[in-house]
């Protein structure tokens, strides 16, 4: 049996199927032990689809053997495994870490629960990315989105608890937009499946049902995709969810969301619609750049450290909008390998927060006094991630920065204005890392106690060690995300025509 | 990877992480040792383009050897070496590890073959340089570096966009002469004149060298000024613009120097000062002015360490910088007196020391293009120099009244670093040819012809003279008391009396204004996006809060018929 054929398949089941078993994993910490082996085999498969796609393939699954516009259909290419390894890296990443975080937030008791729920998010945040066609998508966002909800009223925090809600509402205001944009499609085609819409939906005479499905689709993408103005629960959900969850969470789950909706536009739409890339331009890039602006402004004057962070990952979404509203081969290039690389800046500062938390209790900036004595090598891995996330040469930021800037100069007439928009908010970005590391550095220790090195535990110190040096790796040899971000690109666009 | 393809840099790369690392004897090793293995290297990359490197969609080319690349980069290695045996023993672990990496970028720019490459090792440079000044310790510093940091990010940001307009509008990465004719070469030119300390930014070098430690200062005044010099050198040989702006920073740095009172400041000024002299040389453009601001360059790299030194050891000992509180110290410190005395003439080009044999290339450079203006304004301006730096430097540390300090002379290996570089200074004066041999372009030059050296005693000497006779007034302000230094400023005072009038009535104006667009914008900051350390309880600003459901969904409503709509235009 060629077990690289099952691969798309096994992604989705291995996760979704062990959710269920690791309730019954009671016994201290072995919860935790079988969830990071799932998760670490997850990993695993992603980077041996990587490896296949990598190889020129795309990799076509039919659940059980049924054709694809009957049966159920999971597909991967370059933009799919890009997302993959996002996922499932930055799920590995947080699990690995996880053990001291978790068991000082969480009672030993519900941790299997929390663990399992963690699986299942996983599972449903791959399922979205392989699905190949618009209903299993549904159903998969459905549940990463039920799971992540018990994840982030999982920690001992209750104002957790109303964030949640507020998630849980739009959350759902969001599916059930997709679901409506998606019943249109169905109506007017006849198929679920995404290749065939794309075959199908040229011969739809009556345009207005697509372009009201276009709508509804996409707000309801962007609002789980935390688009600008649609944001406002990713704040108080990430700020207030335990640590770990945030850096799972921060990293990828508004990302995949982000992804579908690239994908459904110029996949879908594009083709369909006249003038769409100029309508889809139009609608996107003022968002976009609203994003990144407000909501970098908002972080400059941010004083809880979460806060700060999850403001930053707003605008750092209107980024990835911004490359892709220039319709573009480099500006999609550019996109997709920002979402890679602000996984990788944003994981690696919430870890190191998740590090900060296990000294400190109060995260405000004010109250961080002194802890480059306590706790350096969290600093410092802060320090580099932050530098990351400003794009500074030699991060992996400086790479996606470098591409959209590019990008924008391509693009026409309004490339510098662009320019200068990026580069606006890229000083607001060290203005509000500044911020951070001066309360890090240079403030006094608000308690008079006395400062010896107390750093976190090795388990999570190493993992955020290894992603602070993950982003000056990816900063130098860019070359792995870089080829799958380019043929996603060239993927996508050649779908747009 | 074959060893070709590594630059130079890498060595003082790994020695920095290496600082960090180990302890003791071994430290010191590797602070001695990283800067001549890197010195060795230097001299081991061949002409031309060694390797291609693909990043991104470019091909980059890490490493380039040139006669120019490697004198700046030998110079560079030098500069290391001797400030890492003069800070050792007293600088902290951290501001030797950030120098060295500093040091790295700079290395790093010399051998550049493209300008990503040199955009990223520039970038190397400002953070760490950062760091350096911070190691100053002091609030004063922490506040400096932070202005410091702001100006190099914003120089760094208007150097990216102009690179990748040039990137995108050539399709090329090569670091070839250009002129400054459209939007990105202008912001590549303003990019590289910012590190310069080029007019109307050039605060930045004043407000930041001397607020750093006494060793830091030494390694601040080689390595980011003179990187930027090289880039001009490389990029813009021949721009016009750069003739005026240079002489603008010869005078700049002149008049500041006179009116400064702070010893390290005093020699932050006269660096600004002197790379005017490189940057009028680059504008001229000849292979003379070339050669001379390269050769420039060099000496000038020595010298002004070797103050930097001298003042180091002085702050260090005495733990003083004002020149009114100093004094009479060539009683206890002879090494440091002889040795600053030696600096300050090679910064004075007296004949016999290497200022005077690279700066009069520059002149020469400006007289063989017929540029007579160009030369009077150099020629003033040495008479300046020695002025400033040449007398009032050591004078007033090492001579003038006795202010009863009586601190010891330099540590040894302090007094090593200063006799080293003092040597190199004397050497390269009397024996020219040792250093004109690496120049670039071939040097059909001879400084000591009787004419020139007569020509340049008179002028030293007379300018000697005016400061002796003006000496008196200045010995009385010094009694008054430290801060009122104002009659200092009795040459220019009146000048500046009128220039500050006008602007005083314009500052008048624009402070109301910014009085009130200030508090507005406090007003709208913080209703929309909230104050700094905001507390959980508190309600947020208007952005920063977490709106209601419905809040959304009308948002939600609004955005969809937007949708809509859209495609309907």
């Amino acid at each position: 049996m060629d077990l690289l054929a099952h691969l798309p398949a096994l992604q989705v089941i291995v996760p979704m199927l062990s959710a269920p078993l690791i309730v019954l994993l009671q016994p201290r910490g072995l919860a935790w032990a079988g969830a990071t082996a799932v998760a670490l085999l997850s990993f695993a498969i992603a980077v041996s689809l990587t490896l296949a796609v990598l190889d020129g393939q795309t990799i076509e699954y039919a659940m059980g053997g049924w054709p694809a516009p009957y049966g159920i259909a999971l597909s991967v290419d370059a933009f799919s495994a890009l997302m993959l390894l996002v996922v499932t890296g930055a799920s590995t990443a947080a699990l690995l870490a996880a053990k001291p975080s978790i068991d000082k937030q969480i009672e030993l008791g519900r941790q299997p629960l929390f663990y399992s729920a963690w699986l299942l998010v996983l599972s449903g945040l791959v399922g979205i990315v392989v699905a190949a066609d618009a209903f299993n998508i549904f159903v998969f966002m459905e549940i990463s989105s039920l799971a992540s909800y018990i994840l982030i009223a999982g920690g001992p925090d209750r104002r957790a608890l109303p964030a949640v809600f507020k998630y849980l509402i739009m959350g759902t205001i969001g599916a059930t937009f997709y679901l409506i944009g998606v019943g249109l499609i169905y109506m007017m085609t006849g198929t679920l499946n995404l290749a065939d819409m794309e075959a199908r939906i040229g011969d739809v005479v009556e345009i207005n049902p697509v372009l009201v499905a276009a709508g509804f689709i996409t707000i309801g993408l962007a609002l789980k995709a935390a688009v600008f103005p649609l944001h406002v629960w990713v704040p108080n959900a990430y700020t207030h969810a335990p640590h770990m969850v945030t850096v799972f969470l921060a990293a990828c789950a508004t990302k995949v969301s982000l992804y579908v909706l690239i994908r459904f536009d110029y996949m879908v739409f594009q083709s369909k619609l006249v003038d769409h890339d100029m309508q889809f331009a139009m609608f996107a890039m003022p968002l976009a750049i609203l994003g990144i602006l407000v909501a970098s402004a908002v972080a400059m004057f941010e004083g809880h450290l979460k806060r700060l962070l999850a403001s930053s990952s707003v605008a750092q979404i209107g980024y990835i909008l911004l490359g892709a509203s220039l319709v573009s081969v480099i500006g999609l290039s550019a996109s997709a390998t920002h979402l890679f690389n602000h996984a990788l800046a944003k994981g690696g500062l919430f870890l190191a927060v998740a590090c900060l938390a296990y000294q400190y209790k109060d995260l405000r900036l004010d109250q961080l006094g002194g802890a480059s004595t306590r706790m350096p090598w969290t600093c410092a891995a802060f320090v580099v991630c932050g530098l990351s996330l400003i794009g500074v040469p030699g991060t992996a930021g400086f790479i996606s920065k470098w591409l959209l800037i590019n990008a924008a100069l391509q693009s026409g007439p309004w490339g510098w204005g662009l320019v200068a928009i990026i580069l606006i908010s890229s000083l607001m970005a060290v203005v509000y890392i500044w911020r951070i590391v001066e309360a890090l550095y240079f403030n006094d220790p608000v308690e008079d106690d006395v400062l010896t090195s107390s750093e976190a535990p090795l388990q999570l110190l190493l993992i955020t060690g290894l992603v602070a040096i993950l982003n000056i790796y990816f900063g130098i040899f860019p070359q792995v995300p870089l080829e799958l971000a380019n043929s996603a690109a060239a993927l996508l666009m050649e779908g747009a025509k | 990877m074959e060893f070709e393809m590594l630059s130079p840099a890498l060595i003082l790369l790994i020695a920095s992480v290496l600082i960090g690392l180990v302890k003791g004897h071994a430290r010191t090793a590797v602070i001695l040792l990283a800067p001549l293995m890197t010195l060795w290297a230097i001299w081991q990359v061949p002409d031309g383009v060694q390797t291609t490197v693909k990043f991104l969609s470019y091909y980059i080319e890490p490493v380039e050897g040139s006669p120019l690349r490697r004198l700046f980069a030998t110079v560079f290695a030098i500069m290391v070496f001797v400030g890492g045996l003069y800070a050792f023993r007293i600088a902290k672990w951290y501001e030797l590890a950030a120098a060295f990496a500093y040091a790295a970028g700079a290395i790093g720019v010399c051998f550049a073959g493209d300008l990503i490459t040199m955009f990223l090792y520039w970038e190397l440079m400002a953070i760490f340089s950062t760091i350096v000044v911070w190691c100053g310790g002091t609030p004063a510093a922490r506040a400096a570096g932070i202005r410091y940091a702001i100006m190099h990010l914003l120089g760094g940001v208007i150097l990216k966009v102009g690179i990748e307009g040039v990137v995108v509008g050539t399709g090329s990465i090569q670091i070839q002469p250009m002129l400054a004719t459209d939007f990105a070469t202008w912001m590549i030119l303003i990019g590289i004149l910012i590190n310069a300390a080029a007019p109307f930014v050039s605060s930045w070098l004043s407000d930041a060298y001397p607020e750093s430690s006494p060793t830091g200062s030494v390694f601040l005044s080689a390595f980011t000024t003179k990187t930027a010099v090289l880039a001009l050198i490389l990029l813009f040989p021949g721009e016009s613009v750069l003739i005026g702006l240079g002489l603008f920073m010869v005078m700049y740095g002149i008049i500041y120097a006179l009116l400064e009172n702070d010893v390290r400041r005093i020699l932050a000024y006269s660096i600004v000062n002197q790379v005017g002299f490189m940057v009028v040389a680059v504008g001229i453009g000849t292979e003379m002015a070339l050669n001379g601001a390269a050769a420039h360059a060099f000496a000038h790299i020595v010298y002004k360490a070797l103050l930097f030194m001298s003042a180091g050891v002085v702050i260090y000992r005495t733990g003083k910088n004002k020149c009114i509180e100093l004094g009479g110290l060539f009683r206890t410190m002879p090494i440091t007196c002889v040795c600053g005395i030696i600096g300050a003439l090679a910064i004075s080009s007296f004949p016999l020391t290497s200022g005077f044999t690279t700066k009069s290339m520059i002149s020469q450079a400006a007289v063989d293009m017929n540029l007579m203006w160009v030369y009077m304004g150099l020629t003033a301006a040495s008479a300046g120099v020695f002025l400033h730096a040449g007398i009032k430097f050591p004078w007033f540390v090492f001579f003038q009244k006795d202010s009863g300090l009586r601190p010891k002379d330099a540590p040894w290996n302090m007094s090593v670093a200063m006799i080293i570089f003092a040597s190199i200074c004397i050497l390269l004066g009397v024996f020219p040819e040792l250093l004109y041999g690496l120049l670039p372009y071939p040097v059909n030059y001879q400084p000591y012809s009787i004419g020139k050296v007569l020509f340049y005693l008179q002028l030293l000497l007379f300018s000697g003279l005016a400061f002796f006779v003006l000496l008196p007034m200045m010995k009385r302000t010094m009694t008054i008391s430290l801060d009122t230094d104002w009659l200092w400023r009795r040459a220019a005072y009146s000048l500046l009396q009128i220039v500050e009038r006008a602007l005083g009535t314009i500052s008048a104006m624009l402070s109301i204004q910014k009085k009130r667009i200030q508090n507005l914008l406090q007003a709208m900051a913080v209703r929309y996006l909230g104050q700094p350390h905001t507390a959980d309880s508190k309600e947020r600003s208007i952005f920063a809060r977490s709106w209601t459901v419905g809040t959304t969904a009308l948002w939600i409503a609004g955005l969809l018929s937007a949708y809509v709509l859209l495609y309907y235009l």
